[in-house]
């Protein structure tokens, strides 16, 4: 019952220097960029991934977080859960290209219901997708852009990420 | 939390998480699109058997906000004045698949019975029962106080340390009762101040500071006072020699308002009687939060909407979960 881990945290600035270089890259120069981060770990996630884009291209991006609490498929069948805070940034998301972040991607139904918000918030010009863990088993038709790690893990077993942030270390952990 | 039927029910973090969600549902006016999902496919039915429009309105919108199908059942004209009861009511409305029941009535207790009689198994929620509780108008109060005071950095706090004047006719508002206990919970400190008349018996219990001049409330400094309204429709006796003299002590007249600390909100349940307990100098000031109460109506209901209605349960669960 041992939690093995499988990104330390230079393995995961490593990971998340590259998502920013492939997301400058597919911007081809032109448009701006808005990352788009799914409470809680996401929006950390989007912070950090902007502020290196930032430094590598200044005055492109920024970064905000997108709640999904309100979205969710599965809303009757749980206790009711309390939203997080969406923060959109003030030039809107209007013809911008957003990314959206999460930590792990899993079933997809977090991105199917972080779509759904974003359409009520605007008309992006396309829409991608950056998480730090691909851990596999998708439900929907939904595949991530930007990829930090795969991780091919069992349905049994809990993927776990923890950031300075929020949880005062940067790792990621398996455990059976 | 199944139901809302009074403040009281309400401990601090109940009440904080409520003002908290009630932040989010406000930041989504300002969207392009207004309209939330989560209570598609529910049902909240609007059951009045007293007149409100503004509460009414108030509801009926944060339930259509969330997307929830909208039946208003008003007792004027329905079965309610052929002699139908309260139970038979109920039951009517669960056979139609209510999920939750909105309900003001002219009784004091009536949000109770339905709630606890097992006639419908719907979530109350009470919009006013007689004289005795307005809950979602004490928590927009509530909201009102803590957004003008902390702003961008209302989300979990109480109203420690805060002082709030609740001026006019106690002996018959729930807005009062509901306010008392609520503020109280929440750490503020509560002066109430009316004519003799107007106090009901036991007061001295609330654990509120009584005052018998708008004077010496003031000379207090408050950072909120609220003004109730002079409900006429419920006064049979002479409860003050006349308006004039209402006005004169406990009205918060223009030259009151001068007197008030730069901070002070001035604030009103509505319908207002100006020139009775309010002036209009005190109505449209800078001060006055009378719109933004309206406005905070919505998200705050819209909260309690969700809380109740949206989940499986009612029980609380943090946000999170990886997917």
């Amino acid at each position: 019952m041992v939690a093995r881990t499988v990104l330390h945290d230079a393995d995961i600035t490593r990971a998340l220097r590259r998502i920013a270089h492939e997301v400058l890259e597919s911007r081809r120069g032109e448009g701006r960029l808005v990352f788009l981060g799914i409470p809680t770990r996401g929006a950390t996630l989007a912070d950090r991934i902007q502020r290196i884009v930032d430094e590598i291209e200044p005055g492109v991006s920024s970064a905000g977080s997108l709640d999904i609490t309100l979205y969710r498929d599965d809303l009757a069948k749980s206790p009711t859960r309390t939203p997080a805070p969406t923060r959109i940034p003030a030039e809107g998301i209007d013809d911008a290209i957003v990314v959206l972040v999460d930590d792990v991607l899993y079933s997809g139904r977090t991105i199917r219901a972080a779509l759904d918000a974003l359409v009520d918030h605007g008309r992006p010009r396309v829409v991608r997708l950056a998480v730090l863990v691909d851990r596999g088993h998708r439900e929907l038709p939904i595949r991530a852009d930007f990829v930090g790690k795969n991780l091919p893990s069992a349905t049994s077993e809990r993927v776990s990420v923890r950031l300075v942030e929020v949880d005062g270390a940067d790792e990621v952990t398996i455990e059976p | 939390m199944r139901h809302l039927l009074s403040t009281r029910d309400l401990d601090r973090e109940t009440a904080i998480r409520i003002l908290d969600v009630a932040e989010d549902m406000a930041q989504t006016a300002d969207r392009e699109v207004r309209k939330l999902p989560p209570l598609r496919g529910k049902t909240v039915v609007n059951l009045f058997f007293e007149d409100s429009t503004r509460t009414r309105l108030s509801f009926e919108s944060a339930a259509k906000r969330l997307s929830a199908d909208v039946i208003t059942f008003s007792a004027k004209g329905s079965s309610v004045s052929k002699g139908e009861s309260l139970k038979d009511t109920a039951q009517t409305l669960a056979a139609m698949g209510a999920d939750a029941i909105v309900v003001r009535h002219h009784d004091s207790g009536a949000a109770h019975q339905l709630a606890h009689a097992g006639w419908i198994d719907a979530a109350i929620i009470n919009a006013g029962d007689g004289t005795h509780e307005h809950p979602t108008q004490a928590l927009l109060d509530a909201y009102t106080i803590r957004a003008r005071r902390f702003g961008a950095g209302a989300r979990g706090r109480d109203l420690a340390g805060m002082r709030v004047a609740i001026v006019g006719d106690i002996l018959h508002s729930r807005v009062a009762r509901a306010n008392v206990w609520l503020l109280t919970t929440l750490g503020a400190e509560v002066h109430l101040v009316a004519p003799r008349t107007l106090l009901p018996h036991g007061v001295e219990h609330w654990g509120a500071t009584v005052h018998e001049h708008l004077d010496d409330a003031l000379a207090a400094a408050p950072d909120a006072v609220m003004m109730l309204r002079i409900q006429s429709e419920r006064m049979r006796d002479a409860y003050f020699p006349s308006a004039r003299e209402y006005a004169r002590v406990w009205g918060l007249t223009a030259e009151r308002l001068a007197l008030l600390g730069p901070d002070t909100m001035v604030m009103h349940p509505g319908p207002m009687n100006r020139g009775l307990e309010i002036s209009s100098a005190a109505a449209d000031s800078a001060r006055s939060t009378v719109l933004a109460q309206v406005t905070n109506g919505v998200s705050i209901r819209m909260a309690v909407l969700y809380l109740l209605v949206a989940g499986s349960s009612g029980t609380a669960e943090p946000t999170g979960g990886e997917g």
